[in-house]
């Protein structure tokens, strides 16, 4: 999600000097910009891509979670995805909420999603066949948006850190969900356990590209990193999110699908971390460019619901009007 | 905040209220065709986990908001009203706490 936001972001601006330089002097001192500060065209542009690319994300995320919803194995974990997937849709909307501060309309986004230019994460392309990618998504794919979003709680542009911050508050439970859900699998029959792995065999690699490509392959990392729109880069982040899964995976007594991974203790400055095998880079790049096995499906599902939902839209909007209207005849009656 | 669209859902503002004895504060937006329906979405959007007792909805259009470009001329002449804060008169410490 998130770091992905960025990819082929126009970072570019045209202001003057002079005014550039006051605005990094501000972003220096960390002062907040707030959504009617002058800011560059490009610190606006990325921001509403980002953000944009990031509220996206929560709601075609809502999807693969969504598909087990009626098959969840009991009613208390019916009632725990319920709730996650409402949080889903609620951070969408913190989200956009966020992005229209920036100037862009509600309409415009939900166009360039359903026509495909705007993007959203790579890791919701993938199908959910099993009930155990439940619990692996709230355990890893959360737990890789939470190791992203925990810095954007401070990011330079005011309205997004707010949203970051409840959404911060939220992901937690979605996390903890998730992983009691593969520890029960992990801890049950063999039957139950193999699924668990066979299901973070799955995921684990889509997982690590989520953060998206490598620093020396992220064009605009920098200039987001100066805006303070991000603080860390993609690869600082990957390498947080692997050290603190690992054992987790331990615990659990499942293993990552890496026969390179390995502890060293000279990484992260001799406080020791995991070097972890390469990624496929193609993979990563097909599912972006629209490839990935639910592309397809997902911007389909998005705009059924847009289109199904129509009617509901102009009933709502007729019935205020309606309303507004006999409530201004009475009030002239009534003078 | 453009209002231009045609049907275009209509923007409010969302205020919440934690609980009694603290003012309502700014939480967000919604888009919604009438009140009825703005103060639903915010329940649903912003009110999950029990953040509040009391909801705002404000048309965002209906909003008065001063310029940042003013802000030198709006809230700078309070910087050098120094006599305004308490610190500025020196009491003897035999006075005691006042």
């Amino acid at each position: 999600m998130y770091s992905q936001g960025l990819i082929g972001a126009d970072t570019s601006t045209e202001e003057s000097e002079e005014f550039l330089r006051a605005f990094q002097e501000r972003i220096d001192a960390e002062q907040k910009i707030e959504p009617n500060d002058v800011m560059p065209a490009g610190y606006r542009k990325t921001l509403i891509r980002q953000i944009g690319q990031h509220a996206h994300s929560e709601i075609v995320g809502m999807l693969p979670e969504g598909n087990w919803i009626t098959r969840a194995p009991t009613l208390k974990r019916k009632a725990a995805l319920l709730a996650k997937v409402q949080d889903e849709g609620g951070h969408g909307l913190y989200l956009y909420s966020a992005a229209e501060t920036l100037g862009v309309s509600r309409e415009q986004m939900t166009e360039e999603l359903h026509a495909g230019k705007a993007k959203y994460s790579s890791i919701f392309n993938y199908p959910t066949l099993t009930w155990a990618d439940i619990g692996t998504i709230g355990w890893l794919v959360d737990g890789a948006a939470i190791m992203n979003q925990i810095p954007l709680c401070r990011c330079s542009f005011g309205p997004y850190a707010r949203a970051m911050i409840r959404v911060c508050k939220e992901e937690s439970f979605h996390q903890r969900q998730g992983y009691e859900i593969v520890m029960t699998l992990a801890k049950g029959s063999p039957e139950q356990k193999a699924m668990a792995q066979e299901s973070l065999d799955r995921w684990w690699w889509p997982v690590l590209m989520m953060f998206g490509p490598h620093d020396s392959d992220s064009q605009h990392g920098d200039q987001s990193m100066r805006w303070k729109i991000k603080r860390f880069s993609n690869d600082e982040l990957r390498q947080k999110f692997v050290d603190a899964t690992i054992p987790q995976a331990e615990y659990l007594g499942l293993t990552v699908p890496d026969p390179d991974l390995k502890w060293n203790p000279e990484k992260n400055d001799g406080r020791g971390g995991y070097d972890f095998g390469a990624i496929d880079w193609d993979e990563f790049w097909r599912v972006v460019k629209g490839k990935g096995i639910m592309n397809r499906e997902r911007i389909r599902d998005r705009r059924k619901a847009w289109d199904d939902g129509e009617w509901v839209r102009e009933a709502a909007l007729a019935h205020a009007q309606k309303r507004a209207e006999r409530m201004a005849a009475e009030q002239q009656a009534a003078e | 905040m453009s209002e231009t669209v045609k049907n275009e859902v209509p923007l409010w503002e969302v205020f919440i209220r934690p609980r009694n004895g603290l003012s309502h504060k700014h939480c967000g937006s919604v888009h919604a065709a009438d009140e009825v329906m703005a103060l639903q979405a915010a329940r649903d959007v912003y009110t999950r986990r029990g953040e509040g007792q009391s909801i705002w909805v404000v048309r965002s259009k209906d909003i008065v908001a001063s310029d940042p470009q003013d802000k030198e001329e709006l809230f700078e002449p309070t910087a050098d009203k120094i006599y305004r804060h308490p610190t500025f008169y020196e009491i003897p410490d035999e006075v005691g706490h006042m």
